[in-house]
């Protein structure tokens, strides 16, 4: 029933996802939350190249408890998305075209999700044994100081997400309760 | 007296952080067991499902990555005579169980800062001294997806009940999404501004399921679930009827000229656990 697709993101498929739908993401994505996004803008700012190829990438704002030995990570379940909202618009402007946390977005992430063709994921807040699961591999890019906050290149298996944006700006937090109050 | 060793607190609180990151308790997943076949919305369900198939998984990878502030309550009996420094033994097992458990360490020592402490110490620690010779000791270790959206209002005494459940739906409709729904809505009313964020925070290590001991409050209780979970927020934001699992009062006396209102929030991940030495 879920539709398959993989990471990084083309512009075909990040623009052909609908709000409510669920898909299996396969592929690379690259933790980032509040701290490592600060650096990330900051160089950006300065015209400097961000730390992983942008182009299509798919962040993923977690902040993983520690592997035990033999794990490739520990849990791992979105964090609350609006907190990225202010440095949002810079990524997707970069070549970023999607994003997995939970929690609502601003409106001026909204209109940036809309211009660069990108869209939203919602994971289960709070499953992060389950989603722990989907994970093969991690490797440290940089941030090191940052502990759980710095920027890991993930390797995911049908890792399940929902489309929350989309590239139209349709927000299921708004449909989904609406339509089940019909 | 009793005398008690510190090092005996120290290992309760470091296997109680291990405990209650690792193993969800049972009141929380009879909640959550019900509330699934209460749902009749199919995208709830399926939420709903996964959030099961998690706390099932088994093994010791923490239920979520956030295994939060460790918030430790300590009832100390007047009885006894603890020997050594209780924040110290508190933090040393903060310290060890959130190493030795592979838990994360999310506590910084400076608000502005922001430099990791690297051990998750310091505990935020909550004291009372009850009658008897015992010490029991509560962790809640407490994610701050659902704390950001927690709020307190100083309303007036004319506001009324109706203020109160306003600003209790208000809190939950405003938090929408964000604090991890299907959620537990702790809630304190009446003392001082700071005595009311305590009890709503008190509120939340009350078992799911037990009603206020208090009989109005018990009927509002069930009066504010209903409500909550007819907005349609739904688990994870999505829609459906789950938006809460319970509804928990608390209440102090209060000065003639206020009606301090606090609202603490708690995503379906409730962690607790106790042990009395």
């Amino acid at each position: 029933m879920a539709r398959h697709i993989t990471a990084p993101l083309s512009a075909e498929t990040a623009r052909s996802l609908r709000a409510g739908e669920s898909v299996l993401l396969s592929g690379t994505v690259f933790t980032a939350r509040d701290a490592a996004h600060k650096r990330l803008c900051e160089l950006a700012g300065r015209g400097e190249p961000l730390p992983f190829p942008v182009e299509g990438s798919v962040l993923y704002y977690v902040g993983p408890s520690p592997a035990r030995p033999g794990q490739a990570i520990g849990s791992a379940g979105p964090t609350t998305s609006y907190r990225m909202d202010a440095y949002t618009p810079t990524l997707l402007a970069l070549g970023s075209l999607g994003m997995i946390g939970k929690g609502r977005r601003g409106p001026e992430v909204v209109e940036a999700i809309k211009a660069a063709g990108a869209v939203y994921f919602g994971a289960i807040g709070g499953a992060g044994a389950l989603l722990s699961s989907c994970v093969t591999s991690a490797e440290l890019i940089c941030y090191e100081d940052l502990g759980a906050e710095a920027i890991r290149r993930l390797t995911v298996e049908h890792f399940p997400l929902t489309v929350v944006i989309d590239s139209e700006g349709n927000d299921l937090y708004q449909l989904g309760p609406e339509a089940y109050l019909r | 007296m009793r005398e008690l060793n510190s090092m005996a607190i120290t290992e309760a609180v470091a296997r109680l952080c291990v405990q209650a990151n690792i193993h969800l308790s049972r009141d929380v997943k009879e909640a959550i067991a019900a509330a699934r076949r209460a749902e009749d919305w199919p995208v709830a369900q399926t939420i709903l499902d996964r959030i099961i198939e998690n706390y099932s998984i088994g093994g010791d990878t923490p239920i979520c990555q956030d295994t939060g502030m460790a918030c430790v309550f300590v009832e100390v009996g007047q009885e006894v005579h603890i020997s050594g420094g209780l924040a110290e033994a508190v933090n040393e097992g903060v310290r060890r169980g959130y190493g030795e458990g592979y838990l994360r360490k999310s506590v910084v020592r400076d608000p502005i800062d922001r430099v990791n402490t690297g051990d998750n110490t310091p505990a935020m620690l909550y004291t009372e001294l009850v009658p008897g010779d015992q010490v029991k000791i509560t962790v809640a270790p407490k994610g701050f997806g659902s704390e950001n959206m927690s709020r307190i209002a100083m309303l007036k005494p004319s506001d009324g009940l109706e203020g109160v459940r306003a600003f209790i739906l208000e809190t939950v409709r405003l938090a929408g999404p964000n604090p991890c729904p299907p959620i537990v809505v702790g809630v304190g009313i009446g003392g001082t501004f700071d005595k009311c964020a305590l009890l709503s925070k008190r509120a939340l290590l009350r078992e799911l399921g037990q009603p206020s001991p208090i009989p109005f409050y018990a009927g509002l209780e069930r009066e504010l679930l209903e409500e909550i979970n007819s907005l349609g927020i739904g688990p994870q934001g999505f829609g459906g009827k789950t938006t809460a699992l319970a509804v928990h009062i608390e209440t102090l006396p209060t000065h003639i000229a206020g009606l301090p209102c606090a609202v603490n929030l708690n995503c379906h991940v409730a962690r607790h656990a106790s042990e009395v030495l």
